[in-house]
């Protein structure tokens, strides 16, 4: 799409973006050392109950390219913002049923035609005595599976977020409420953030993220 | 009437912090110990772990250097110190999953304070428990090939009928599982670290082990899944481990080993020892750092009410043992109790019966559940109780089988001595760096059972 960008400059704190200049930056503090881009706008609740409805107002609305960020699971969120129940288990559990399938296996070739060890004409494939390792890879891989795909889904490993640049991450983290509105959704325009004001919120800010700068964190 | 939805407030069976807590307020109690510089308190007792953590590797390269000719067992006590302890160690970890899971699934908001301590301690004491088997190998650079499947030059595999070969797969998924879980459950309090955090190298650290995490709720709605998942597959996995554990004894013949019981009673041993040491952590702990409003006396009361519980199923199931031992009618079996009760290993068997069965009666009384300094002698105590039930179950049963001509007596070097005191070092060690470095409380998830009280009423 048409992504306005917004050029910031090459000074001035992340937590700062008003325009005026600290005198003097302090260690930990991130300076911008290239540019920034308008991503969208992040609305700022104290109150999860006032973020479930304004997340209500934004589902109704049509939009699909947008997020609430909490520090916390809000209940109710989800229906708020119109998901549906996660497959995270569904194929987590394949997975895990893929183990024990690929653990009974091991042991049945292991013991009855690999090496079979003939002991008073008792049968190869003892299959009571598998029972517990087939068992505990069951467990083993629905475990290393929800990891992997949790990953995956939460796409997590992507060290880096609007939400940084524009510093609004460290209130987000600790007890405020947040939802993005991003400039990719089709419905995006000029005029989005009024919906957050429609809303009821009385912070709303501009989102930005940094171009490329090389750094992961 | 309009109905009201249950709120999480609902469930609760005491207020989980002070009337007017806030956000910030929690954030600050749990971030502090990793903020600021370590108190005396906590130089004292890591100087103490460190020590202790250093009796245990001179004993551990005593063991490995000389073989472990060094420790005391022999003909016909050939499992000694090291099992007890491997028994021992596993069960104290039995806790940890059982408040980080089965408490999960069941709903009890007020595991939120001390799940974390007892995840972590889950994770340490199986890391103790597994190195008493690998040393015991004698060879423990050589461990892996005997314990492990792998194509060889051979073509020999493991015995997958052996419960030896069920604990290898058992206890490594155990650790496995419960180091996941405990990561999973510390993401988001990592990212909370990250964003509070001044330097840039805490800044770093942080935020690459909370690989990004930005609390959108597309993340917590699949997150939240997984959470619910894990406990779920976790509940079964931590009986199955202490089950498996007790099928090394159950599927053998040794009188007084060869029961049906011992399954349910090592889970129930398990979860009152665990308890015990989750006790006697978090009592220190919260003094340490100052916590007692986030973890509270009526936290502990709910432990040691649990503790209360489980040592009568373990009271049952040591008269359980006996009567069934008498009425089966076997020589054997009914000699072996007689001789647990009365032999010469009967300081033993009165030690455990004593600490698991009736200090823990004291639990009945309001004041013993609720203050700090009464309960801790019996947490240490029940501790004890709990190793010699280990030691009475593996000694005594060895020490005198069918034939009397192969009778012995087993007796520990200092080797063994020091092994068992070196593994608390070790333990404690870690539980010390784990709470000055990481969050030991589950900020995202007590804040959730806090703050949500108004909006949690809010569906479609």
């Amino acid at each position: 799409m048409n992504k306005p960008i917004v050029e910031v400059g090459t000074v001035g704190l992340v937590d700062d973006l008003s325009g005026t200049i600290p005198s003097k930056p302090k260690l930990g503090d991130k300076l911008l050392e290239g540019k920034q881009e308008k991503v969208g706008v992040v609305g700022l609740f104290d109150d999860p109950h006032a973020l479930v409805k304004a997340a209500e107002k934004v589902r109704d609305a049509g939009w699909k390219q947008w997020d609430c960020h909490t520090p916390f699971p809000v209940h109710g969120l989800d229906a708020a913002m119109g998901l549906g129940w996660s497959k995270l288990p569904t194929i987590a559990l394949s997975l895990g049923f893929t183990g024990a399938a690929l653990a009974l296996l091991m042991q049945y070739w292991m013991s009855a035609v690999s090496y079979p060890v003939h002991i008073g004409g008792k049968p190869l494939f003892s299959w009571p005595a598998f029972v517990p390792i087939t068992f505990e890879m069951f467990v083993l891989f629905t475990a290393a599976g929800t990891v992997l795909t949790g990953l995956w889904m939460c796409k997590l490993g992507r060290w880096h977020s609007p939400l940084h640049d524009s510093g609004v991450m460290a209130e987000v983290s600790s007890s405020r409420f947040a939802l993005v509105l991003s400039a990719k959704d089709e419905l995006w325009s000029d005029g989005a953030r009024s919906l957050l004001d429609e809303a009821g919120c009385t912070d709303v800010r501009d989102l930005f993220e940094d171009v490329d700068d090389g750094r992961i964190l | 009437m309009s109905a009201r939805p249950v709120t999480t407030e609902d469930l609760l069976p005491f207020p989980l912090v002070p009337e007017g807590t806030t956000a910030k307020d929690i954030d600050d109690a749990v971030s502090l110990p990793m903020e600021s510089f370590p108190t005396r308190r906590w130089w004292i007792a890591f100087s103490f772990s460190l020590g202790l953590l250093l009796i245990f590797s001179v004993n551990v390269t005593i063991t490995v250097s000389q073989g472990i000719g060094t420790w005391g067992v022999n003909n016909p006590v050939g499992w000694g110190f090291a099992i007890v302890n491997l028994v021992f160690w596993i069960g104290i970890g039995h806790a940890g999953t059982l408040i980080s899971a089965i408490l999960f699934l069941f709903r009890q908001h007020w595991r939120t304070a001390i799940a974390r301590f007892a995840e972590a301690m889950t994770l340490f004491a199986v890391l103790c428990a597994v190195q008493f088997p690998v040393l015991h190998t004698g060879r423990p650079w050589l461990a892996i090939y005997w314990m492990v499947p792998y194509p060889n030059h051979n073509n020999l595999w493991t015995n997958f009928r052996s419960p030896l070969e069920w604990d290898v797969f058992a206890i490594s998924t155990y650790g496995t599982v419960s180091f996941l879980f405990w990561f999973l459950g510390l993401i988001p309090d990592l990212a909370l670290a990250r964003d509070r955090a001044k330097h840039p190298l805490r800044k770093f650290i942080y935020g690459l082990l909370s690989l990004g995490w930005n609390g959108s709720n597309r993340a917590w709605s699949h997150y939240e899944r997984a959470y619910g998942l894990f406990a779920a597959i976790a509940t079964p996995l931590v009986l199955s481990v202490h089950s498996v554990i007790s099928f090394d004894f159950a599927a053998s013949i040794v009188p007084g080993w060869h029961t049906t019981i011992f399954p349910p009673y090592f889970v129930a041993g398990a979860i009152l020892s665990g308890f015990a040491m989750v006790t006697l952590v978090v009592v220190l702990l919260r003094k340490m750092f100052n916590l007692q409003h986030l973890v509270t006396e009526s936290h502990l009361e709910v432990m040691n009410k649990i503790m209360l519980a489980t040592a009568l199923m373990v009271g049952y199931a040591y008269a359980s043992e006996f009567f069934v031992a008498w009425y089966s009618g076997v020589l054997y079996e009914k000699y072996v109790f007689l001789n647990r009760a009365m032999g010469p290993y009967a300081w033993g068997y009165w030690s455990m019966v004593t600490c698991n069965v009736f200090v823990p009666q004291l639990l009945w009384f309001k004041k013993f559940r609720r203050n700090p300094w009464l309960m801790v002698p019996i947490v240490i105590l029940v501790n004890v109780g709990m190793w010699f039930e280990r030691f009475v179950i593996i000694v005594t049963s060895l020490h005198r089988d069918y034939l009397p001509a192969a009778w012995g007596m087993y007796h520990p070097t200092w080797v063994d001595a020091g092994l068992l005191v070196g593994s608390f070092g070790l333990f404690f060690t870690l539980v010390l760096l784990f709470v000055r470095f990481l969050p030991t409380i589950a900020v995202s998830e007590l804040k959730g059972a806090v703050l949500q009280k108004h909006a949690g009423a809010h569906h479609e």
